[in-house]
């Protein structure tokens, strides 16, 4: 049932992913994407694919799970790939030419490249982020990072709450979201048949009582927050503070390391072109 | 103002009118929820407030805890008004960490998505230093019985131990009056004895003042003193004993004893001797024994 949906896909562990401060992962998974973007040479897809294979088993999250977070990306993949395969023009003749349609052997390993970068960034960040790290302290650490902005009044504490307020909610939501559905249901509603309107419309007697209800809970939930003395960041302590330990300086140097290996990976070829045999300067350094 | 102990809690001709537009000019304002109440009540007693559903009761405890201001009439934390022009937003801040409030729906109660760290959110608030905090979580939830769930998440826990939870994270601000808003009226019966247990083991271990909102007879007859609220008013304030006793005015009202002190006014009114303010199951037991063992019968 819908009520199965985990929330934020957290997968709880004592792995050394799990252990890092949630600042470090996110600034890591910024430099992760940062360098999936720039990479554009075999050898540097090579490269990470590599690391975020590493990153797989460092998590000990099981690759089954990792797949199928890349399940309902299949369809984006494709089109990105049907795209690059079709738009893609090179200098040589084409390898197909059918009317309209041309390929090229350029677009073929653009589109190749395009999706392997696609899938590596939804792995890669999803398991630097998203699966090692509880949506809480992911709230915490943003708020932690984002700090700096307070100074130009921007209530980064408030955001943080709302966000916890709404991953809290979301179990409890669609909790009642079954409940609304379930006594339409028995009141002889139907959801699942008739046209796209038809349906559309059978929704409404189930979103307008749960926006009712969220408003009630929002208002009592208020409430209760004042009577718990709440009023804002004001004079306010935590229970968990984040704290960078040895290991989070050291996987920022590793990410540094690796940030730098890409970069040099773009530049150096350029250098080296009579050192090494023309075949492998081909295969491993061929601008994508 | 702060660290002062709420000896005595006092309102005077406390009324309260919800009065959505007030900017609108109205020659008939709606009947007050709350109509001059006066009562007092006094450091660590157990007091039952009952009612039927929309007789003010909770919006009395709402004025307890400033959480609604006053219509009419003052409210006196050991002498000093606490309703009156002059309170600082300190102020109520600090009558707020004093007087904690537990309401109904435990879903709306829980802020966090981890049960320790819910708990956490009240201390949090007060500023309270974190090694001081982690100390009243973990003491907290023992109060409460749910240290063994201090990591999960609130949604996966039963009614009952959702209201725990949010127990504890009034218990962890370590008020000296807890308001229970109808806290049982979503559980189940299991999870109603577990909060009620609760209830009076903070009210005699911890010596916290517990006002226990409620339509349920069996609890109130279970607190020292019950004060019956009705249309508003204050309509009677005596010992569970003296209240009960009253079935008549109970029934003019819309409330019914327990069952036993009826069955025992049923008795009475058929002319049997029988004492009309026995009130727990045990004492209506013994007041029937009696009954029984005088007229020759055996149980």
């Amino acid at each position: 049932m819908i009520s199965d949906i985990t929330l934020g896909q957290y997968f709880p562990g004592d792995s050394c992913i799990h252990k890092l401060d949630p600042r470090t992962k996110i600034i890591l998974t910024v430099l992760f994407i940062v360098t999936v973007f720039l990479v554009n040479t075999p050898l540097g897809f090579l490269t990470i694919l590599l690391s975020v294979i590493s990153l797989i088993l460092l998590s000990r999250i099981s690759i089954r799970v990792i797949l199928k977070g890349v399940k309902p990306i299949i369809y984006v993949l494709i089109f990105t790939a049907l795209i690059n395969l079709f738009m893609t023009k090179g200098e040589s003749q084409p390898l197909v030419d059918f009317y309209f349609i041309e390929i090229y052997k350029e677009g073929i390993i653009r589109a190749v490249f395009m999706a392997l970068r696609v899938i590596l960034l939804i792995i890669g960040t999803s398991v630097l982020l998203t699966y090692t790290t509880s949506p809480i302290s992911l709230t915490d650490g943003i708020e932690s990072l984002l700090s700096p902005l307070k100074k130009i009044k921007i209530p980064v504490h408030v955001f943080a709450m709302m966000m916890t307020i709404a991953l809290r909610f979301i179990p409890t939501l669609i909790e009642e979201t079954e409940k609304i559905m379930n006594a339409q249901k028995s009141r002889g509603a139907d959801f699942s048949s008739g046209s796209l309107i038809k349906r559309a419309k059978a929704l409404i007697p189930i979103i307008i009582p749960l926006f009712v209800s969220s408003f009630k809970r929002a208002d009592e939930l208020a409430v209760a927050m004042e009577c718990r003395c709440y009023r804002g960041d004001k004079n306010r302590t935590k229970l968990v503070k984040l704290e960078f330990r040895g290991r989070d300086y050291a996987w920022f140097g590793i990410g540094l390391v690796f940030l730098a290996a890409v970069i040099a990976l773009m530049i150096i070829p350029s250098h080296i072109t009579g050192i090494l045999p023309e075949t492998v300067y081909n295969v491993f350094f061929y601008k994508i | 103002m702060d660290n002062y102990n709420i000896r005595a809690l006092r309102c005077e001709n406390l009324s309260f009118v919800y009065d959505d537009d007030a900017e609108q000019e109205k020659v008939i304002l709606p009947p007050p929820a709350l109509d001059n109440v006066t009562v007092s009540i006094n450091r660590g007693e157990y007091i039952a407030v009952l009612g039927h559903n929309g007789s003010g009761k909770s919006t009395f405890a709402k004025l307890l805890n400033l959480i609604l201001q006053p219509t009419y009439g003052k409210i006196y934390i050991n002498g000093k008004d606490i309703t009156s022009e002059e309170m600082t937003e300190d102020d109520i801040f600090d009558i707020r960490s004093k007087i904690g409030m537990v309401f109904q729906n435990p879903d709306n109660q829980l802020v966090a998505t981890i049960v320790e760290e819910d708990v956490a959110f009240g201390p949090e608030n007060l500023g309270i230093e974190r090694s001081e905090i982690r100390k009243r979580v973990d003491e907290a939830l023992k109060v409460v019985d749910m240290t063994d769930y201090a990591r999960h998440a609130p949604h996966k826990l039963s009614g009952g131990q959702k209201q725990r939870v949010a127990i504890a994270g009034i218990i962890a601000m370590h008020p000296e009056v807890i308001i229970f808003d109808e806290s049982t009226a979503m559980l189940d019966p299991l999870g109603r004895r577990e909060v009620l247990n609760i209830m009076e083991k903070l009210n005699r271990e911890e010596n916290i003042t517990v006002i226990n909102i409620t339509h349920y007879m069996e609890e109130a007859a279970r607190a020292d003193r019950v004060l019956i609220i009705n249309d508003g008013k204050l309509l009677a304030d005596g010992t569970a004993k003296q209240i009960f006793s009253k079935v008549d005015l109970l029934h003019s009202i819309g409330l019914e004893s327990p069952q036993g002190t009826e069955l025992l006014a049923e008795l009475s009114k058929l002319g049997y001797d029988v004492p009309s303010d026995a009130i727990t199951e045990d004492e209506c037991f013994d007041a029937l024994k009696a009954l029984l063992s005088q007229k020759g019968g055996r149980l």
